[in-house]
């Protein structure tokens, strides 16, 4: 049977068949849908949100080393979270086979970098295979894993978003159960300690060598013969690219075992062909390997580095064919940046924290990163899952080193918070800082799609857990409960008052806003909470005195002619227009 | 057909477009074609701008074009139809829903909707033009914009002999069926 899947429902559905039992990841955009999709298949397959991506890798190593099949997924700057433990279980090896997914982001279509998780492989020595459509996505999960279990290694299975979110037909195949592999104490091969280690290392050069021999000899690296003129080196997604271009009229050595790279049989390519182009994504992997060895490519020359390709970049590049477009005033076309969803609770909290003269907001990642942009310009900095609390710290640390007076606040999302801020806020605490910690905490994981964490009450397979009280765990972690504030973010009036007492406190401060994501199904728990009516708002023509200051929350329900008036369709009655009015001009309906 | 033909769905986030562009891989499939599509996700459907493509054919490589390439081009929103039209084909057709949704730099006065769209569009493309929302609002859910663009879009692409209405049942709840039948049907009396 034939179906027509993502990328990632192709990894999901390959993982399944493989006899895979035990999945954990952190969402992320592009890996995001591969949990999701695993997650119904719960009789066969144990699947978990870890609260980050190094937490997923440990538990999936943890399965591993217990026996069992395991793949740990997530987005590209994920692995740098999970880069110890990753570094470290490729000199171990492992008992059931393990995949680490990294789904990296060519374009930066919902990233904060590009970066090419290839060399991860490289630089932690394990295994690495990148498919090219969603067959091979999903076929090439079950061969990762005998590779993983056959050369005790751990597999890179390296994906970018075009695979992950592009659908192609895949041929389904039936599960195959291969259980769990006896478990056995062994503390040499298990316990990373230094002279276990040294021993390890010869290992895994040992193992490399065993692995470039299978790379040269898998079909996952495979020659296809045409015209010899001009012959490609590729991978992954790259590789449909230059089909696409080149067609029949060059050969292509197509790599889907892409470390250690299969250096003899490049070489014996290379020595057929008259031109050898190399045609990858982002970095030059594949040609700074295939040059070191003295093998005459053309690569980066022509093929840039930087973004995700296309057919029609390599035809320019290599071809010098230019298409022939369209030619009109682009210049009149507006920005349609992404925003903060009508009534989203965040843009109270912000249209208020904004107002603040002489404070610097260290922001983070998630739907709060849009608060950023205009009009609410309520960030000045973002630099990864954590950073606001911790770079804020810092920040807070040098501003009162150097003797200048400004405030920091750090706002964090509550997945987020439990990724990675709590350490922040340890650090605040144990090293007496002074920076404000906002905790925007919207019940859900909201920008990758609503992912359950461990605050929501319930798991990835849809059972009801204990929910961790954030509150509680600020207060485990050291702040003073009356440095504490819960407060709804729909109220500016509770925003103001709660942003100037905690600007003002010398110690640790820790601020909640809780309020349910404006697209989140609600739980039981929330209605009961938050309730759940719904109203909206409208503008009163007569009272409106055009001062345009509700535009100013950034609301996208918002517009404004002569007159300000309010999109009934997007409206949902949150109030924070109606307070930020300074002319009563607003009203709310269908109370 | 050994060509491969390209469509891109251009429009903005929450307008139904990953549904529109899914029930159209599927006629496709069904058609008997290979197939390959690609979509957006993440920060892009917040409110951003949102474009899917879909590819068929023989057989098809790549799951994306670039510019100059699209066959046809259906736009759920006027100012995204600008936005796009560098990636379509000097002779290529558009296929426009007449409906405005203002990004946040006009909704907050620095920026104002461009004048003369539909202008712009008939002086440079074979440009159809038609409003959906309000046809989709006249049957009683604004929310079957979508299935109304994707019937003008399988009119357009002369691809009536699949059964479009067995697919549309395939994928929307129950209780919608009917109306997303008759959305279909609307979308298809608009293109000639
Ligand atoms: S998805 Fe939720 S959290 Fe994100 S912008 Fe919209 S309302 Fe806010
Ligand atoms: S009440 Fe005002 S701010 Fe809230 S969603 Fe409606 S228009 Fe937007």
């Amino acid at each position: 049977m034939k179906e027509f899947l993502t990328g990632n429902e192709a990894i999901a559905r390959g993982a399944y068949e493989a006899g895979v039992t035990f999945v954990s990841a952190y969402p992320g955009t592009p890996s995001t849908e591969i949990l999701e999709n695993i997650a119904p298949y719960k009789e066969h397959v144990y699947a978990e949100w870890a609260p980050n991506e190094k937490v997923a890798l440990e538990a999936a190593i943890g399965a591993s080393i217990a026996g069992a099949r395991a793949l740990a997924a997530m987005k590209h700057v994920g692995v740098n979270v999970a880069a110890d433990p990753l570094f470290t279980y490729a000199y171990t090896g492992v008992n059931g086979g393990l995949i680490l997914v990294s789904a990296d982001d060519p374009g930066m279509h919902s990233s904060q970098n590009e970066q090419d998780n290839r060399y991860y492989a490289k630089f932690s020595k394990v295994a690495m295979i990148e498919p090219s459509d969603s067959q091979e996505a999903k076929d090439f999960v079950k061969i990762a894993l005998e590779i993983s279990e056959k050369y005790d290694t751990p597999v890179l299975f390296r994906v970018t978003t075009r695979i992950c979110h592009s659908k192609t037909l895949v041929e389904l195949g039936e599960r195959e159960e291969v259980g769990i592999k006896p478990y056995k104490k062994d503390i040499s091969k298990y316990v990373a300690t230094p002279a276990n280690g040294r021993v390890l290392h010869v290992k895994v050069e040992e193992r490399l060598k065993q692995l470039e021999k299978f790379s040269n000899e898998t079909e996952l690296n495979k020659i296809e013969w045409n015209d010899k003129k001009i012959g490609i080196v590729t991978s992954g997604i790259a590789y449909q690219y230059a089909k696409e271009v080149f067609g029949d009229t060059a050969s292509y050595l197509k790599l889907g075992f892409t470390h250690p790279l299969p250096m003899k049989k490049i070489e014996e390519f290379a020595n057929e062909v008259e031109v050898l182009y190399v045609i990858e994504e982002l970095e030059p992997y594949i040609e700074e390997q295939m040059k070191a060895a003295g093998i005459k490519c053309i690569g980066k020359e022509l093929i840039p580095r930087i973004g995700e390709l296309n057919p029609d970049i390599i035809a320019k590049a290599i071809l010098k064919e230019e298409r022939q477009t369209i030619q009109y005033d682009e210049a009149k076309i507006v920005g349609r940046p992404p925003t903060l969803c009508a009534g989203c609770p965040h843009r109270g909290f912000f249209y208020m924290l904004a107002k603040k003269k002489n404070i610097m907001i260290t922001g983070d990642i998630g739907c709060y990163t849009l608060g950023s942009a205009e009009p609410l310009s309520a960030m000045d900095t973002c630099i990864c899952m954590g950073a606001s609390v911790s770079a804020g710290h810092g920040a807070q640390k040098a501003f009162e080193f150097n003797g200048i007076d400004k405030k920091v606040v750090g706002v964090i999302g509550d997945s987020t918070f439990f990724h990675s801020g709590v350490t922040g806020l340890m650090d605040i605490v144990y090293n007496k800082g002074n920076a404000v910690t906002v905790i925007l905490d919207n019940r859900i994981t909201g920008m990758t799609g609503h992912q359950e964490n461990p605050g929501t009450g319930y798991t990835l397979q849809g059972d009801k857990t204990h929910a961790i009280n954030i509150p509680l765990l600020c207060e485990a972690v050291g702040i003073k409960k009356e440095n504490i504030y819960i407060i709804n973010p729909l109220d500016l009036d509770a925003c103001k008052k709660t942003i100037d007492e905690a600007l003002d406190k010398t110690e640790p401060v820790v601020i909640i806003t809780e309020w349910p994501c404006v697209l989140k199904k609600p739980s039981p728990e929330d209605i009961e909470k938050f309730g759940n009516k719904r109203t909206i708002c409208k503008v009163d023509e007569e009272k409106c005195k055009a001062c345009r200051i509700c535009t100013k929350t950034g609301c996208p329900a918002i517009s404004f002619d002569e007159k300000a008036s309010i999109n009934e369709d997007m409206c949902v009655g949150c109030d924070v227009c109606l307070q930020a009015c300074p002319f009563d001009a607003i009203e709310k309906v269908g109370e | 057909m050994a060509e491969v033909k390209n469509i891109l769905l251009v429009g903005v986030g929450g307008q139904g477009i990953i549904l529109a562009s899914k029930i159209l891989a599927q006629g496709l499939i069904s058609a008997g074609y290979d197939v390959k599509m690609s979509e957006v996700h993440g920060m892009a459907q917040r409110g951003g701008s949102v474009t899917t493509q879909v590819r068929y054919g023989k057989k098809v490589y790549s799951p994306i074009i670039g510019k100059g390439q699209a066959d046809i081009i259906v736009s759920f929103e006027k100012m995204e139809t600008l936005r796009w039209l560098d990636h379509l084909k000097v002779d290529g057709k558009v296929v426009v829903n007449d409906y405005e949704i203002p990004s946040a730099p006009i909704l907050i006065g620095d920026a104002k909707y461009p004048e003369n769209v539909i202008e712009i569009l008939k002086e440079k493309a074979d440009t159809t033009i038609f409003k959906a929302a309000d046809i989709a609002k006249e049957l009683g859910n604004i929310k079957t914009m979508n299935v109304v663009m994707l019937g003008a879009l399988a009119k357009a692409m002369g691809l009536e002999e699949v059964d479009w209405g067995k697919i549309v049942k395939n994928n929307v709840k129950e209780k919608f069926v009917n109306i997303n039948i008759k959305a279909l049907n609307k979308g298809m009396e608009q293109v000639k």
